[in-house]
């Protein structure tokens, strides 16, 4: 089977920093996988590498078979791959509504998601939907930026650190919604440095460390040592 | 009465200076881009629309439908091919670009049209008043005053009706986010400044049916353009509508004291603003 998306030898700098030093992985059709690491780790720029917004300076990002790789963002979005950014990056001029319907700009057909479906996975943003999408509460302004991504009805929905800042009730809720994104048919990345909450929602895990893969597994299959070095970078011998 | 009539004339005056400064505040408010060229664009428009009057035979008024398309062409290629790439984080490289685009514009102006001043005949329009009865108002400075306000008011719509507004906004607030919505910063900046110069052609109508024209006065209706929108708040066309009529009524009100003083109150006006209020009159909340 091919994988929905494959990640090959990725490698990415910031101007001379190289970020990134030749990363694997594949996404499989239907599958939520979790990237863990420490900061600095090269989660981010991963997913920003993905999705055209870092330099990509060698290996190959392949969407259902076809290459993206090096291609523009917008481009990478009408393809198929949205991305829920690190601290939600909310638009301050746009009301929660419009935050949301911004994520449909380059839509062009029909799909599951639409506002009401969005507004029914996350009821408070119909409540909020005049107020400015940054005048919400951190959790409420998440599921904004979740939202937003599903409205260009992505196959692939990237979340960097949505945990980020959020109190463990509300970490939460926003999870409760992974189900019925996953049953709409989305695949989905998951960056986060909770460690639980991400062997919690994976299929698969992968552990980064500066800039590499350095752990690969099943969630049952990886043992609390095993994590621990990778994510720390220490050995136990 | 006088003063009536003064603050009158001045209101209207401002409509003018208003849709010189429109243009200038929409690329502004959307690429943070100081347009150094705006008002040699403007001169540009009347230029054009004087050269497809004099070609066609028709009225200014229906000779501007067939410039603003051509001056939205000009400012999606001018934003595509030149603009964008001086784009960044610098804010010197747009500035002195625009600079440079000023001077190529006057001297092209120059060399096509000579230095000699020119006008848009309005025919009898031009003299047609309006007897209110405490104040008597002149045609063409109430259509002008009108059509700014028209302007503003669709700029408005757009802003905030429709899906190019949120786009222009999602630009504006965050380029880099708006990409991963699939908006090409690149496109949503041409489309702006398109925008913008349809707008500098309706100014150039007014601007040259009211008075003369030659390649030379672009940098001063910039600078009044200019004042217009920090008087009004960086980015808010509403408020770049009130700086307008603010700069228009001190100009009324000084040039009934003396004459020679009209300029130089607008000018003042504008300083007395920025001190009582630096960021300007109606600032936007998240600049």
């Amino acid at each position: 089977m091919t994988a929905l998306l494959s990640i090959a030898g990725l490698t990415a700098h910031y101007g001379d920093f190289q970020a990134l030093f030749g990363v694997d992985l594949t996404l499989d059709q239907g599958q939520t996988i979790a990237i863990i690491g420490a900061n600095g780790a090269g989660k981010t720029t991963l997913m920003r590498a993905i999705t055209g917004v870092a330099r990509v300076t060698a290996g190959t990002v392949t969407l259902d078979g076809e290459d993206i790789t090096r291609h523009p963002a917008p481009d990478i979005l009408t393809r198929g791959i949205a991305m829920v950014p690190e601290g939600r990056r909310l638009f301050p001029s746009l009301t929660v509504e419009e935050n949301l319907m911004i994520g449909a700009h380059a839509r062009t057909g029909n799909g599951f998601w639409t506002l009401d479906r969005v507004q029914a996975l996350f009821p408070i943003l119909k409540d909020r939907r005049h107020n400015p999408g940054t005048a919400l509460s951190g959790g409420q302004q998440q599921m904004v930026a979740i939202g937003r991504a599903l409205m260009s009805n992505p196959r692939v929905l990237l979340c960097d650190e949505l945990s980020l800042g959020l109190a463990p009730v509300v970490i939460k809720e926003i999870y409760a919604a992974f189900p019925q994104i996953k049953d709409s048919g989305t695949s989905i990345i998951v960056v986060e440095q909770d460690i639980g909450q991400a062997l919690r929602v994976a299929d698969h895990v992968h552990c980064m460390m500066e800039g590499r893969i350095t752990l690969s597994g099943r969630p049952a299959d990886l043992s609390r040592d095993a994590i621990h070095d990778a994510y720390f970078g220490v050995s136990h011998a | 009465m006088i003063l009536i009539d003064t603050l009158a004339q001045g209101l209207l005056l401002g409509g003018l200076y208003a849709l010189f400064a429109a243009g200038l505040s929409l690329v502004f408010g959307i690429m943070r881009l100081v347009n150094l060229a705006h008002g040699d664009l403007i001169i540009l428009g009347a230029y054009l629309i004087l050269t497809l009057t004099t070609l066609t035979g028709l009225h200014p008024f229906l000779s501007v439908l067939l410039a603003a398309p051509l001056m939205f062409a000009l400012g999606w290629l001018l934003q595509t091919h030149l603009l964008n790439r001086v784009l960044g984080t610098d804010i010197l490289p747009p500035l002195l670009v625009t600079f440079g685009l000023s001077v190529v514009i006057q001297n092209g102006l120059l060399e096509a049209f000579t230095a000699d001043s020119r006008k848009l005949s309005a025919g009898s329009i031009e003299a047609q008043s309006l007897d209110l009865g405490i104040v008597t108002l002149g045609v063409m400075p109430l259509l002008t005053f009108a059509s700014a306000v028209a302007v503003v008011f669709a700029l408005n719509l757009l802003f905030y009706r429709t899906a190019l507004g949120r786009a222009f906004r999602a630009t504006s607030d965050d380029a880099t986010t708006a990409q991963l919505m699939g908006i090409r910063p690149q496109r949503i900046f041409a489309m702006a400044t398109g925008i913008a110069l349809v707008v500098a052609t309706i100014a150039a109508l007014y601007l040259g049916t009211r008075a003369n024209f030659d390649p030379s006065i672009g940098p001063a209706r910039l600078l009044y353009a200019f004042e217009a929108v920090i008087i009004g708040g960086l980015g808010s066309l509403w408020g770049t509508l009130a700086g307008g009529i603010v700069i228009g009524m001190a100009q009324a009100i000084g040039a009934s004291i003396n004459p020679e003083w009209q300029i130089l109150s607008g000018h003042v006006a504008f300083v007395l603003v920025l001190l009582i209020r630096p960021r300007g009159l109606f600032p936007r909340a998240n600049d």
